[in-house]
C-alpha cells in the first residue's frame, strides 16, 4: 500500500526524482525552487540516492552540464525558476534540438523588473519555443505524478526530448499538501533504463551539436518539429498507463463542470483550483459555467481545445503572463488562433491577471466569467483586460 | 554517410542531428563560394610552400612534381597566397 503523506511539494517532487532513480542533478539554487534541489543534495550526500550532483556557478552552467550528461544517456534532472530560465535560456534549444531528455522542474516566478519571487507564468511563456514539452500541474499530486511521468515521456525512444514539469511559485512549492507517494519497485517498472541511441563512447565516436549549414538547417528543424508533435501520442499513452497503474488519471486538458456549460473559463496551474470554487458557486446559482484546465502547453493539444470548447458561446482565458504590446497573454492568444478557422466558436476574451504572486480569489474568478460574458456580449475596445490593477 | 548532405530529407537525419561519420565536413565543398581563382607560373616558383603554410584552408599542397596548388574543391579563393608568395609565380584571376 503507497503511503500517503503530508509534504511540502518541493520536497515532494525530490522523492520522485530519487524513485525515478536519477543519475545526475545540475542545479543552481533560486527562489522558490531551492527547497527541490536542496533536498536532492542532502539525498546524494547521505547516500540515499545514487547521483552526481553537480553544484554549479550559475544555471548557464546548470543546463549545460545537463547536456553533458544527458550526452552519455545518464538520467538527467535540473530544477530552476525566472530569471534563472531566463540565463539558462540560450541553452534550452541545444537541449532540444539535440534530442537530449533532460527533466526539469520549473517553480514560476515572475519575471524582473520590478524583482519579484512570487509566481506567474511569465518565465514559462519566455520558453515556450525552445522545443521542450511543457505540462503544467495543478496541484502538489499532479506535479508529483508528472515529474515521474516526464523522464517516461522524454525518455521514450520515439519521443527523446526534454521535458518542464511547470509547478506555481509559493502555491505550490512550498505548501505541504497530502501526496501519495508509490513503491519503488512499482516506479522502477513505470520508468524503464534509458537507452539513448547514440550516447558519447569511445567505442563509438559521434560528433553531436555540430554545424548546420543552409542546406541541411530546415530539414533538422522540421524533425524537431515532427517529432514534437508525435511525442503528444507517447504522452497521451503514458498518462493512460500511468492511470492504470497509480489510479490517477491524466490528459491534455481537463474539463470540469464544462457539460451544457454556455460559459467556459481557461486556467492553467494551481490558479485552476481555486477557479473550481468560483464555478462551483456559479453552478449554484444557475449559471451554465465550466472550467477548462489546460495541463499540456507543449505539444499544445489542438484537437482537444477545439473539442471542449463546442457548443460554448463565451470562452474566458486567464493568462498568467503579458506579452507587452501584443494581443494579450500567449494562452488566449494561442486558443483564440486554434479556433479562428472554425464555423462555430466561442467568442474569446483575454484576461491577464495573477502576475507576480497577486493571488486571484473565487470571487475574483466570478468577477472574471461575469466581465468577459459582459465584454463577450458588448464588446470591448481593449485586446485584453488586465485583472485587479488599481487604476 | 549514403546521401550526400544536400540530398538528405528530415527523415534522414539521425536523432538530434548527430553525425556518425568521422570526418565528413571534408564533403562540403567550399571552392564554390570562390570569385577568384589562383594560377600558377610554375618557372617563377621555387617550391619554398611558403603558399602552403599561409593558406587559411590548408588546401595547398604539393603537386607530384613539387610544386604547390591548392585543392579547388575547398579554395575559397582568398588570394592569401598570391600576396605571401615570394618570386609572384601566383596570380588571382576572376572565375568565369
Amino acid at each position: 500500500m503507497s503511503p500517503r503523506i503530508g509534504i511540502e511539494v518541493s520536497r515532494a517532487i525530490s522523492i520522485a526524482v530519487r524513485l525515478a532513480d536519477a543519475d545526475v542533478i545540475a542545479a543552481y539554487p533560486i527562489t522558490p525552487q531551492t527547497h527541490i534541489v536542496e533536498d536532492l543534495s542532502e539525498m546524494v550526500a547521505n547516500g540515499e540516492l545514487e547521483a552526481a550532483f553537480i553544484p554549479v556557478e550559475s544555471e548557464h552552467s546548470a543546463m549545460s552540464a545537463c547536456l553533458g550528461s544527458a550526452a552519455v544517456g545518464a538520467r538527467t534532472f535540473t530544477a530552476t525558476a525566472s530569471q534563472g530560465l531566463e540565463l539558462m535560456h540560450e541553452v534550452l534549444y541545444v537541449a532540444s534540438g539535440m534530442r537530449f531528455p533532460i527533466v526539469m522542474a520549473v517553480a514560476n516566478r515572475a519575471l524582473s523588473t520590478p524583482i519579484s519571487i512570487w509566481g506567474d507564468h511569465s518565465d514559462a511563456m519566455s520558453v515556450r519555443d525552445t522545443g521542450w514539452i511543457q505540462i503544467f500541474a495543478a496541484n502538489g499530486q499532479e506535479t508529483f505524478d508528472n515529474v515521474l511521468c516526464a523522464f517516461r515521456i522524454g525518455e521514450d525512444p520515439k519521443v527523446l526530448l526534454p521535458v518542464m514539469v511547470h509547478l506555481d511559485g509559493f502555491h505550490l512549492t512550498h505548501v505541504i499538501e497530502p501526496i501519495t507517494i508509490p513503491e519503488a519497485d512499482v516506479v522502477k517498472r513505470f520508468i524503464p533504463p534509458l537507452e539513448y541511441p547514440l550516447p558519447l563512447d569511445p567505442a563509438r565516436p559521434v560528433s553531436m551539436g555540430a554545424f548546420g549549414l543552409p542546406y541541411i538547417y530546415p530539414e533538422a528543424k522540421k524533425a524537431q518539429q515532427v517529432n514534437l508533435e508525435a511525442s503528444k501520442e507517447v504522452i497521451l499513452r503514458c498518462w493512460q498507463e500511468f492511470g492504470d497503474l497509480f489510479g490517477r488519471h491524466y490528459s491534455p486538458l481537463e474539463c470540469y463542470r464544462c457539460e451544457e456549460a454556455k460559459v467556459l473559463l481557461l486556467a492553467m496551474g494551481s490558479f485552476t483550483e481555486t477557479a473550481m470554487s468560483a464555478v462551483d458557486a456559479m453552478r449554484e446559482d444557475g449559471n451554465p459555467v465550466g472550467l477548462i484546465k489546460l495541463r499540456l502547453w507543449r505539444p499544445f493539444p489542438f484537437a482537444e481545445i477545439r473539442s471542449a470548447v463546442k457548443g460554448a458561446e463565451v470562452l474566458v482565458v486567464l493568462d498568467r503572463a503579458l506579452s507587452f504590446g501584443g494581443p494579450g497573454g500567449p494562452v488566449c492568444s494561442e486558443i483564440r488562433s486554434a479556433l479562428y478557422n472554425l464555423e462555430e466558436k466561442p467568442k474569446v476574451v483575454g484576461f491577464v491577471g495573477g502576475l507576480g504572486g497577486r493571488d486571484i480569489s473565487p470571487e475574483g474568478f466570478r468577477e472574471i466569467i461575469e466581465r468577459g460574458m459582459e465584454i463577450a456580449q458588448k464588446g470591448s475596445d481593449q485586446e485584453f483586460e488586465m485583472f485587479g490593477v488599481r487604476e | 554517410m549514403t546521401k550526400a548532405g544536400d540530398e538528405m530529407t528530415w527523415k534522414d537525419l539521425e536523432v538530434g542531428s548527430i553525425i556518425t561519420e568521422p570526418g565528413n565536413a571534408s564533403q562540403y565543398q567550399t571552392g564554390d563560394w570562390r570569385t577568384q581563382k589562383p594560377t600558377y607560373e610554375h618557372s617563377r616558383c621555387i617550391k619554398c610552400g611558403l603558399c602552403a603554410i599561409f593558406c587559411p584552408e590548408g588546401c595547398i599542397g604539393p603537386t607530384p612534381e613539387g610544386f604547390f596548388e591548392a585543392n579547388l574543391f575547398y579554395c575559397k579563393g582568398c588570394g592569401i597566397c598570391a600576396r605571401e608568395c615570394w618570386t609572384k609565380a601566383i596570380t588571382m584571376v576572376e572565375e568565369s
